[in-house]
């Protein structure tokens, strides 16, 4: 039977907060309103109020709380409406849970779980539609996971919760109403990248909302006679080089797709990665499908030449091949 | 090495002996920073010492403590051995840190002590954080988050009172109100200056208390955290206090008269109450002596601990980022 990508992270939620009385769930309207994009819809009535926790809207204070719950025994869930709201909790993600096991000489790990969603395409405009994955994955100290599958969205939550360090996941805002089959083996690992479609003349490197558009660009491109190999990240940070250049050493060229912009970006540390790690193997320049360099707009049009889409991809593709 | 005041002594003496340890491993450390052993930013708490010492004793041993980055003396009050604190100033590996936090990021799980934070404001929702844990666990422990005044000018005063308040969560807000944040004078920052008024509004009990008399300190924060541990919400403490030292050694404290600091120094904590303990006939001088004897015993010790200990391997380097100890 297929189930959503929402579906899939609910029962996720469901699972845990069933099995482990130290797993609890809050976020601003994760309770009463069943979550901004009803992730938790039900769970409130299903759990309560102690375990489903409304909060203010107060991002510093309730993931700081989250660190502090952390470390007091618990194992929270934070939830953040989107990672543009997220900034106003930059610091107790990234001064205290990401640093604390370090700086306290091992003494302190911080096993929170801190969920949001990502990424543009519902015509929100500049506030409400960025791709900062990358700011999270420059930090150590913390795992950054983009589930991209509704495997993945049903997967990576219980790994993230076993995981003694602070873990940010990253919910694509359009893979939300994402349907798939759930596999019976949906468990999975949080250290490894996937290859979701085997293939030889070229590697498609991608996560989280791009990854459909680069399993499509793929299909097309096959239509058309050409093999590529889709590799989706899934963990942006520790980032699972092994892979990525044991594709590229086989097919000898790589696009990435990253919804962040070029500069700085995700896209621009997997380059430089393939260069240092296989370099003599490419038989053409990596190149990159990013966002343009503009906050995203409102407007359909716009917006959508803003982001990656497939005929980019394609694009960038047959250019590289030069057909 | 010597070892703390027994706790069979009257609290009085308790309370002195606390005061003339920190005020001892203060100066040692002033010292240490001068001859070049101890870098980074050092921020002493002399003048300040009526606060940790009065408030750490009305605390019980399975509390949290959250401190700021001036925190030396409630990690040497909460037991944290000075040998392993001086050590982290030194950057050794003995060190309660393995030299990884030195003077401002002091840590120490069995005793339950959460530094050690030198983002202003950044403990206060870690102690809700702690306090949310226990009380989720039905744990009666209270969360003591001790903080500067210049931190209730950060949104994370705001939204970490909020949050205590309105879950009802078992912490103890302890401001030391040394009236300068850095070389800002409260009134040149805050523009609500009662900063009572300001946590009451927060529908949180607030006391302000003169923080350069250790037993005023004591009880007022012992009436607080049993308050907090009969599960009354949050309570808000004011220390009025003062720091006769620059905010940190770089400081060249341009932004304070000379006749303020001196005036405060009149009321300063120890010889104050040296004094009344004297008069009431608790104290000899000789007793005093000997105190004060064990405290610069206990630092001499502790020096001589950190300049022989080991330096942390460069190979463990990486150690610690992860606790899987991945590194990418």
């Amino acid at each position: 039977m297929k189930i959503s990508y929402r579906e899939a992270l609910r029962q996720a939620l469901r699972e845990a907060l069933s099995t482990d009385p130290r797993v609890f769930l809050m976020g601003e309207d994760v309770g009463r309103y069943g979550g901004s994009y009803a992730v938790s819809k039900g769970l409130l009535d299903e759990f309560g109020p102690e375990r489903i926790r409304d909060t203010p809207l107060s991002e510093l204070g309730f993931v700081g709380a989250g660190v502090g719950a952390a470390l007091g025994g618990m194992r929270p869930i934070v939830e953040v409406m989107t990672v543009n709201f997220s900034l106003l909790a930059l610091d107790p993600i990234v001064n205290t849970a990401a640093a604390l096991r370090h700086m306290s000489g091992g003494k302190f790990s911080v096993p929170l779980v801190v969920r949001m969603a990502t990424g543009a395409g519902r015509q929100l405009a500049a506030q409400h539609s960025h791709s900062l994955e990358n700011w999270y994955a420059h930090i150590p100290g913390i795992r950054v996971l983009a589930p991209a599958t509704v495997a993945d969205a049903r997967g990576m939550l219980v790994q993230a919760l076993a995981d003694p360090d602070p873990v940010v996941m990253f919910e694509h805002a359009q893979l939300y109403n994402l349907e798939d089959e759930l596999p019976d083996d949906w468990q999975c690992d949080i250290t490894h990248a996937a290859v979701r479609r085997p293939g030889t003349q070229l590697t498609l490197i991608s996560y989280g909302g791009s990854l459909p558009k680069a399993m499509q660009a793929a299909s097309e491109l096959a239509s058309e006679g050409i093999d590529a190999e889709v590799i989706d990240l899934r963990v942006l940070r520790p980032l699972d080089s092994d892979t990525l250049t044991a594709s590229v050493c086989k097919t000898h060229r790589a696009v990435i797709v990253d919804e962040g912009w070029k500069t700085c970006s995700l896209a621009a540390e997997i380059m430089a990665r393939l260069m240092e790690n296989c370099f003599y193997e490419l038989d053409a320049p990596v190149a990159r499908v990013c966002s343009e360099e503009v906050p995203i707009p409102y407007a359909k049009h716009l917006e959508d030449a803003a982001l990656p889409q497939v005929a980019k991809i394609i694009a960038a593709v047959r250019g590289m091949l030069n057909v | 090495m010597t070892a703390p005041p027994e706790s069979g002594q009257p609290l009085s003496l308790q309370l002195l002996a606390d005061m003339l340890r920190i005020r001892r491993m203060e100066e040692k450390c002033a010292e240490l920073y001068g001859a070049g052993k101890i870098r980074g930013f050092l921020h002493l708490y002399i003048g300040e010492e009526a606060c940790a010492a009065g408030a750490l004793r009305a605390l019980a041993p399975e509390d949290n403590i959250v401190a700021t980055y001036r925190e030396h003396a409630h990690a040497l009050l909460r037991g944290v051995p000075l040998r392993a604190i001086m050590a982290e100033m030194y950057g050794k590996a003995a060190g309660c840190c393995r030299g990884r936090g030195g003077s401002m990021h002091l840590f120490d799980a069995a005793r339950r002590f959460y530094g050690g934070n030198a983002i202003v404001g950044g403990g206060l929702p870690l102690a809700v954080g702690l306090a949310l844990a226990d009380k989720l666990q039905g744990i009666a422990r209270v969360t003591a988050c001790f903080f500067g005044e210049g931190a209730m000018a950060e949104g994370a005063f705001h939204e970490a009172i909020n949050l205590a308040a309105l879950w009802r969560l078992p912490v103890l807000f302890c401001c030391e109100n040394n009236l300068y944040a850095m070389g800002t004078a409260l009134a040149r920052s805050e523009s609500q200056t009662d900063l009572c008024a300001k946590a009451a509004s927060y529908r949180v009990a607030a006391v302000e208390v003169d923080g350069m008399d250790v037993r005023a300190v004591h009880e007022a924060t012992r009436q607080a955290t049993q308050q907090v541990r009969a599960g009354a919400g949050p309570f808000f403490l004011e220390y009025a206090t003062y720091r006769f030292r620059a905010h940190s050694m770089f400081d060249p404290d341009l932004y304070r008269d000379k006749a303020e600091i001196e005036q405060w120094k009149q009321r300063g904590p120890i010889h104050s109450f040296t004094a009344q303990l004297k008069a009431a006939g608790e104290l000899t001088e000789e007793a005093f002596l000997a105190l004060d004897a064990s405290a610069e015993a206990e630092v001499a010790d502790a020096v001589a601990y950190a300049e022989a200990a080991e330096m942390e391997p460069i190979a463990d380097l990486l150690k610690d980022v992860y606790t899987s100890q991945e590194t990418s």
